[in-house]
């Protein structure tokens, strides 16, 4: 395996409601990114991850180019997936010894739409999407399956939503943050029993960007590449019915494959846009009580489609640049109810 | 072009209208659930290991094996394994009014189906609720065909 590392991350601040257009949000947050690689255009690989439901418009991820700068002719691809796939595939290049550096993006832009009503349209269009099930009521029934068959109860999932909004008190970059009240955030009603507002993610806009090189070009780009030691990408049924909602035996799997237990991991950022994912993630993982998981937040607190699982390898990779961690691991998810996991692991040496 | 481009404020418009036109067919398996389902009939399919699966499949998500040619009647009741409330419906989802969604296990199945249980307030749902099918009278093969589910002994 060539040694491959992430050497630049940057993000958008995620806004609710952000009223640039997708190239304006991206184009400072690519620019922010390949300026602290150091690294020239062109890169030898560019890739990207988007969604075109979001903007309504199919082939609408190619307008975002010109956030990347397509001219003199780049090699690109694209995925319809969050940014953390990409960034597997612009792994796999290097690795394939067709490139020595690549840039990374995503974006999503939730606002204009019912995001909600965006999502029933990724379900299995025969017995799922005509029936419309929005994904925070997805989400309820894994939270259900979860709860009855541990035990835990509504103040254990608030009892994430505190720790995440405290934290993401010095994430300038988050939407949400603060200091919560227990029994304030449980007399709310249930939006959705038995998940209430603060076990939801904030709906928002954000875009991210990743430069990743290989072997001495990282070096020189960066005094601390965050070097990716494992990889690897699961996905279960599109049924719902036909997995158990209350365990994710494809985080499990993709953990073990990129080797997340091969050592003493620092932090975790986990791509858990609901509070009992957390916990599902956590127990796939093997995480201990030692293990500091979503320093930034995580996804509870700003979770723009398509990028949040980019931004938690931004995140875990930041933490290895800049010192504070020497391993990490970083998970992304896709789909309904944790349906498809990545996990990548991070080391500063 | 047009002439119509310019409206009355002489703001450039242009239609667009987002489309899927593409014909598909659902293909052996679940055109025989949904043929069923006209017939107001629940059928599964069964594995090579004879797991049934409900809503049938045309693989076995555990071993990605072709399923056996092997349709059985399942239903119509069933158990409901999890379940989430919907206080404020949706325009395009199955109810006008408050209602569960849930995985429901049909009697005879191994997997289980997402629907809607009309079951009017959130104390009235639990895991391992028995629930019925109530039909459309006018069916078409489609999974709407199932109005929703009810708890058995409404």
């Amino acid at each position: 395996m060539r040694d491959v590392a992430i050497v630049s991350f940057a993000q958008a601040p995620n806004r609710r409601r952000e009223l640039r257009n997708e190239v304006e949000i991206l184009m400072p947050v690519v620019q922010e990114a390949v300026a602290r690689s150091g690294i020239e255009r062109p890169f030898d690989f560019t890739c990207s991850g988007s969604s075109d439901f979001l903007q309504g418009q199919p082939f609408a991820f190619v307008i975002a180019l010109d956030a990347a700068g397509a001219w003199p002719p780049i090699p690109e691809s694209h995925v319809e997936m969050d940014g953390a796939w990409a960034l597997y595939e612009a792994w796999v290049k290097i690795q394939s010894g067709q490139a020595e550096t690549a840039l990374v993006y995503a974006f999503g832009k939730s606002s204009p739409g019912d995001l909600p009503e965006v999502l029933a349209t990724q379900l299995d269009p025969y017995v799922l999407a005509p029936l419309w099930p929005d994904a925070v009521s997805l989400a309820a029934l894994q939270a259900r399956a979860w709860m009855e068959k541990t035990g835990a109860t509504a103040r254990d999932l608030a009892a994430i939503a505190v720790r995440s909004r405290r934290d993401a008190k010095s994430n300038p970059n988050a939407t949400v943050s603060g200091d919560a009240e227990i029994e304030k955030l449980l007399a709310a009603p249930a939006i959705a029993d038995p998940l209430r507002a603060h076990d939801c993610p904030p709906v928002c806009d954000g875009a991210a960007a990743i430069v990743l090189a290989a072997g001495e070009r990282a070096r020189k780009a960066c005094a601390r590449p965050a070097w990716i030691r494992g990889i690897d990408h699961r996905i279960e049924p599109h049924s719902l019915g036909a997995r158990d909602l209350s365990v994710s035996v494809s985080t499990q799997l993709a953990g073990e494959k990129a080797g997340a237990g091969r050592g003493a991991v620092d932090v975790a950022e986990l791509h858990a846009p609901f509070t009992h994912q957390e916990a599902i993630l956590r127990e796939a993982l093997g995480l201990g009580e030692g293990v500091r998981v979503n320093p930034s937040g995580g996804a509870l607190c700003a979770n723009p489609m398509m990028t949040a699982g980019l931004i938690r390898i931004g995140e875990a990779a930041s933490r290895i640049m800049d010192g504070s961690a020497r391993r990490a691991v970083a998970h992304a998810t896709s789909g309904p109810c944790l349906q498809q996991n990545l996990v990548c692991v991070l080391e500063g040496a | 072009m047009s002439q119509d481009v310019r409206d009355e404020n002489g703001v450039l418009t242009a239609p667009h209208v987002l489309e899927y036109p593409y014909r598909r067919s659902v293909g052996p398996v679940l055109g025989r659930f949904f043929t069923a389902l006209r017939d107001g009939k629940l059928i599964g399919v069964a594995t090579q290991q004879g797991r049934v699966l409900v809503p049938p499949a045309e693989y076995d998500p555990e071993t990605g094996a072709a399923v056996a040619d092997r349709f059985v009647d399942v239903g119509p009741g069933g158990v409901v394994t999890t379940w989430s409330w919907v206080p404020r419906p949706r325009a395009k989802q199955p109810l006008g009014r408050p209602f569960a969604w849930a995985l429901i296990r049909l009697d005879g199945a191994d997997t289980a189906l997402l629907h809607a249980v009309d079951a009017g307030d959130p104390s009235r749902m639990r895991t391992g609720l028995r629930v019925v099918p109530r039909w459309r009278a006018e069916r078409v093969g489609h999974i709407a065909d199932i109005e929703c589910f009810t708890p058995e002994n409404a």
